[in-house]
């Protein structure tokens, strides 16, 4: 099915079948192997990339049903080699162990600092990743992480 | 998944018009029960019809005693509306417990109740808040129109266009999470109107269904006390791995407890 859409700024011309989610999309078919698959039903959050600015887990939305929309994957959050703020903070707060699940934690702390600013409580962080899995249980820091990663967004 | 043909009107009469074509079709709303219903296999549709591109779907408005939400508009919507929260805070808070933000920002209210999972939260709210639920044929009654488990008054190709809620005094939902699904394992949500009072129960049955002897009593006394001692039956709730009948019993009474002291301390 012909799709146009864009992604991460640049505008793609894509042909798949209907049938293809658009995790596949990014990573089978453009490359983009930053987004994640985990548990693949929309459990885990691996998989989440932002639609028009909205976090949501790339799994459960087809490649086809996002024509015409800004998709936004972890690929696309820096600036050159300026880190995003959320990923910076990321690195600062040693929000990660072995880093699969990393993508969709910023993913999903840039959703959580857009909602709540910069004085987003711990308690109000670790409920609102209620949709993201660490196996490695690194919550702690990540939790810190994007409490620094809101203040830094505000501040940008 | 198995592939098959995805079309994408951008009216209602575009959207009949595709969904009447030859060969099993679904509608596609925001995708996050049939998605996974499809790549389980659970699910074969030869024909996805997306409603995202119709317009009119989405609106939130009060009209007297009613709050009408579009089929379309996302949880998450719902949750952060102005018009919600000043004419129903109860349903709001409720939005903000349905899965998680990802799926909040997709996830809709239509798809919700026109596949009537059993946990589901919203088919709770319509029967507790007296809604009407309007398609492009007519409307429907909550009360008439969630049929136990995945089964609605809809008819084959009907369609859901907006939910009309009843305006409650006040309202609550009082919800015991699974902690990996987010479907409610129980969830009570009570609602007074005047000195009526609705209370509906989701998770623990076949299907959402009101609890009129919770009414009975909240009716004559709107107060914990009134229902303190009140015991749900459990010979036709569910039993799973998760929870026992008994257990989930158990949960009703408290999570109606729960709701009550909320509204009684608000």
């Amino acid at each position: 099915m012909h799709t146009d859409l864009t992604i991460n700024g640049a505008a793609h011309s894509v042909d798949v079948p209907a049938a293809t989610l658009l995790v596949e999309l990014l990573r089978d078919h453009l490359g983009l192997t930053g987004t994640h698959i985990g548990c693949e039903t929309s459990q885990c959050g691996a998989c989440n990339v932002l639609i028009d600015g909205q976090p949501v887990k790339s799994c459960t939305v087809l490649a086809a049903a996002c024509a015409g929309a800004q998709v936004t994957t972890v690929e696309g959050l820096a600036d050159g080699d300026t880190l995003h703020p959320m990923q910076a903070a990321f690195r600062e707060h040693h929000g990660l162990q072995c880093g699969f699940c990393t993508p969709g934690m910023v993913i999903a702390g840039i959703g959580i600092a857009q909602r709540h600013g910069a004085g987003v409580d711990r308690a109000t962080i670790a409920h609102e990743l209620e949709g993201n899995l660490c196996r490695c249980t690194g919550y702690i820091n990540i939790v810190s992480a994007i409490e620094a990663g809101s203040k830094a967004m505000a501040d940008a | 998944m198995h592939d098959f043909e995805l079309v994408r009107p951008t009216s209602l009469d575009a959207a009949k018009a595709a969904f009447a074509g030859s060969g099993e079709a679904a509608w596609l709303a925001g995708g996050h029960t049939l998605l996974p219903a499809m790549k389980a296999r659970l699910r074969a549709p030869e024909r996805l019809v997306d409603l995202s591109l119709v317009p009119g779907l989405t609106g939130i408005t009060r009209d007297g005693d009613r709050l009408w939400i579009g089929a379309m508009a996302t949880h998450a919507t719902i949750a952060a509306a102005a018009t919600v929260m000043a004419s129903i805070p109860g349903l709001a808070a409720a939005a903000l417990l349905v899965g998680d933000p990802q799926v909040r920002n997709r996830g809709t209210l239509g798809g919700v109740i026109a596949n009537n999972d059993p946990a589901a939260d919203y088919p709770a709210v319509c029967l507790a808040l007296d809604a009407t639920i309007e398609t492009d044929r007519g409307s429907h009654a909550a009360d008439d129109f969630f049929q136990g488990m995945f089964a609605t008054a809809l008819a084959d190709g009907e369609l859901v266009t907006r939910v009309g809620f009843r305006v409650p005094d006040v309202s609550h939902y009082a919800k015991f999470r699974h902690p990996a699904s987010r479907y409610a394992v129980a969830a009570v949500y009570v609602a007074r109107f005047g000195s009526d009072a609705r209370v509906a129960v989701t998770g623990a049955g076949p299907g959402a269904f009101r609890w009129t002897a919770a009414e009975a009593a909240l009716g004559a006394d709107f107060s914990v006390s009134a229902v303190a001692g009140l015991a749900m039956p459990a010979d036709d709730l569910n039993g799973d791995i998760h929870a026992s009948p008994e257990y989930r019993a158990q949960l009703c009474a408290v999570m109606l407890r729960d709701a009550v002291t909320a509204l009684q301390t608000r």
